[in-house]
């Protein structure tokens, strides 16, 4: 059976070019890049090279570019990092947040600190007014994620760090979902500190880095050697590092090209569903949001159910983030958007990437036309597991 | 011509077939193991598979490996986490003056939150007395935190004593075990460990994986916050590719073990030979016997560790002059100065670290190669001049 993959939010297939730039980097070049001689010299050069790739995506210089082992934990490093800067004060997120930023703001309110969740509006925008009004002298932080895993929406992250640099305050974004998706440039966006992660495109696993602008104080949150200035210490997983290297470079190449294509194919996905299934429901923003994300309520039918089912076709998609799958909450991100318990269990998350066709389109949707007309047909009848 | 690699303390090359092993695991095989769907489930058994392979090389359970982005997290989830999760009970944690840089500096951060932290001190072979850790105990403690082996002077910890006078008291006892495992055998239970920290690229595993061993039942909190991965312990996407040559290496380094060690500790006993009859004024750090294979440390009386360093680099040999973690820091290592040995001599340190694919011959080749090097800087030196 041919494997079709619409997870693409959850994590993407690794790049040929970026496979290969990582296997020669595997098989051949081997040094601890903190060594004095020429092998460890030679690891050195290497990850500097892939510095200076990531930097240039986002328009970063190189020495703003922090390796860790993934979006997690350059948000959390972001977070507590400057937290551990003060002794209480308020932090500002909003209710959509990836599960990495939350967690650090519910372990941060433990520690002492005030922490304001912003709601935001039915689609999933953080809207001015009640930003504003959050923002107080004593505020430490604004984490506000740029674009959301679950339904895509795009948050106004210029508008929003534009008003907190007025007041001197300091604005970081996970950036997780939207780096190689949308071009973006942090003097444009105005934040001192951004997250991003190799496998969201077309990087390899385990890899991710912080932004950190220039000036920007953060205390480290893992302690040892000197690595990354002292930031970050741990033996570097160089060849991840190469992989997110290349995967940036491969994105900046390729980026706009396939952001149209991707949303050719979503917005071909949408028209067709919609016109052979009745009770959809598009979650969150409608246009300001990733080309290739769709969050569809399917009215009378669980997700999980429907993921099963497709599954079993050798169709992959998701019920809500990879990373809270299996705890059979409802997503709190869609309840924020004002869903009840009921529709926010009924939704899935197609994430489309650039590998996917249009052949591949119509398997899905007629996969799907199967697959709610069968549940349709049993509601009531299933037994409950 | 490309040089002849004597720095396995700094990390190890992988197998061809752990690469091998990765290479899937980054091209075909992509599913987030979190994801319900098959390729998320296929991800799931390979990583499961790797969690089987690194728990065997330990002697432990498969479900109490986490695993982590290096050896140095490792180190700070278990001792970071070990505090917070007990600071009820207590705030005294006991440790030695020849940990690496990724034990204390997490132990400098818990001091400043008001831990009092004992730092017991080693012989001059830089071995810890387990009764110097008896006598430390108070009724605060909760954890001791000893490494296993040494990477700077090699020397092998009586764990196991040090198990025994923990294991009554509820005293979590942890060691970092990155230098000492694929080197040395060991077993979580013999040692009497509650936790051990490991890191995939001293047993020729790839760079940028860990794990955490934590005996089943051992409290310890999250350092890094997120999602579910890693029961809760450990946030963050699962390196996949990394964690199963992680598991590959293990599985082969726990097969090979017993030859290379053979191997190595004629090789390393050969080159200590050998550089005690060419080379005068030097002496050789850490215990003669009771150190990991392959591992040789000195120091070259009157001269500079970095410039012997540079010059061997440049006629093809890598070696390190310390721990590489501190090679920007050049400061004297705080683990000569625990063993008694003066900031002069300190200067002229050396660390030959063998690997399984090092031969007679390179050993044979270096031991005619440093001799030179070591008359010409000497000749150099001023200190020299002055001590003849």
């Amino acid at each position: 059976m041919k494997r079709l993959y619409f997870d693409h939010n959850a994590t993407t297939p690794i790049a040929e070019a970026v496979f290969k730039a990582m296997s020669a980097y595997l098989k051949g070049v081997f040094g601890n890049p903190s060594s004095v001689h020429a092998l460890g010299r030679e690891a050195k050069g290497a990850i500097e090279q892939a510095r200076l790739q990531v930097a240039d995506l986002i328009g970063a210089a190189p020495e703003e570019i922090v390796f860790v082992s993934g979006g997690t934990e350059s948000i959390n490093l972001a977070i507590s990092g400057t937290a551990a800067l003060y002794k209480g004060g308020r932090i500002i997120a909003s209710q959509v947040e990836h599960p990495a930023v939350l967690n650090s703001c519910a372990y941060l309110e433990r520690a002492g600190f005030e922490v304001i969740y912003l709601p935001v509006d039915s689609r999933g925008i953080v809207e001015i007014p009640p930003f504003t009004a959050a923002l107080t002298p004593d505020t430490r932080l604004i984490s506000i994620m740029l674009a959301n895993n679950e339904t895509g929406s795009i948050q106004p992250i210029k508008e929003l760090a534009a008003i907190a640099r007025e007041q001197g305050l300091r604005f970081h974004t996970d950036a997780v979902q939207a780096v190689g998706k949308l071009p973006l440039k942090v003097d444009e966006l105005g934040v001192q500190l951004l997250s991003l992660s190799g496998h969201k495109l077309y990087g390899p696993k385990g890899i991710g880095a912080l932004y950190i602008r220039s000036g920007t104080k953060i205390m480290p949150q893992l302690h040892g050697g000197h690595h990354e200035r002292g930031l970050r210490p741990g033996t570097e997983n160089i060849t991840g590092i190469v992989g997110l290297g290349a995967a940036c470079q491969l994105a900046k190449a390729h980026m706009i090209e396939d952001a149209a294509y991707i949303s050719k194919l979503a917005n071909t996905l949408w028209y067709k569903l919609n016109e052979r299934i009745e009770g959809l429901t598009l979650n969150g923003h409608a246009a300001k949001k990733l080309p290739g994300t769709l969050n569809i309520s399917f009215a009378g039918i669980s997700g999980e159910s429907l993921l099963m089912n497709l599954d079993l076709e050798g169709i992959a998609v998701s019920a809500g983030s990879a990373c809270s799958a299996g705890s059979l909450k409802a997503s709190h991100v869609l309840l924020a958007l004002g869903l009840s318990e009921e529709q926010a269990r009924s939704s899935l998350r197609i994430s489309i990437g650039r590998d996917n066709t249009l052949a591949e389109i119509d398997t899905l949707v007629e996969a799907l036309c199967r697959i709610v007309a069968r549940l349709r047909g049993r509601v009531g009848k299933v037994p409950c597991d | 011509m490309s040089p002849v690699y004597f720095d396995h303390i700094a990390g190890t090359p992988p197998y061809p077939a752990v690469v091998e092993a990765m290479l899937p695991y980054l091209k075909e095989h992509y599913g987030n193991p979190s994801s319900l769907h098959q390729a998320g489930k296929a991800a799931k058994q390979a990583l499961e598979q790797a969690r089987t392979q690194v728990a065997g090389l330990v002697g432990a359970n498969a479900e109490e490996i986490y695993f982590t982005a290096s050896g140095s997290e490792a180190n700070n989830l278990a001792l970071k986490g070990v505090a917070q999760a007990r600071q009820k009970k207590g705030r005294h944690i006991i440790s030695s003056k020849i940990e690496h840089y990724s034990v204390l500096h997490p132990l400098k951060s818990l001091s400043r939150q008001g831990f009092e932290i004992s730092y017991v001190p080693v012989d001059e072979q830089g071995i810890v007395d387990p009764q110097a850790v008896q006598q430390a105990i108070r009724p605060d403690t909760i954890l001791v935190s000893i490494m296993l082996a040494n990477n700077e002077v090699g020397s092998i910890q009586p764990l196991a004593q040090i198990g025994k006078i923990t294991r009554d008291k509820e005293i979590y006892l942890h060691t970092d075990a990155v230098a000492a495992a694929g080197r040395i055998p060991l077993k979580v239970e013999e040692l009497g460990v509650d936790l051990l920290s490991l890191a995939s690229d001293q047993f020729h595993g790839p760079q940028g994986v860990g794990a955490l061993y934590a005996r089943q039942g051992t409290r310890f909190l999250p350092h890094i916050e997120g999602g579910t991965q890693e029961g809760g312990k450990r946030a963050g996407s699962y390196n996949v590719a990394g964690i199963v040559g992680m598991g590959c290496a293990a599985r082969l380094i726990g097969r090979d073990m017993p030859d290379i060690s053979r191997s190595l500790t004629n090789l390393h006993q050969k080159l200590i030979n050998g550089l005690e009859s060419k080379i005068g004024d030097i002496v050789i750090t850490g215990h003669k016997s009771q150190r990991i294979p392959g591992h040789v440390s000195l120091c070259v009386k009157y001269i500079e560790g970095e410039s012997m360093l540079l010059f061997l680099d440049m006629q093809g040999f890598a070696v390190a002059s310390g721990s590489a973690c501190t090679s920007l820091a050049l400061k004297r290592s705080q683990v000569l100065e625990a063993i008694g040995i003066d900031a002069a001599t300190a200067n002229g340190s050396m660390v030959i670290s063998l690997g399984k694919d090092n031969t007679e011959a390179q050993v044979d080749r270096f031991l005619e190669i440093l001799p030179p090097i070591v008359e010409r800087l000497r000749r150099m030196s001023p200190l020299y001049k002055l001590g003849n």
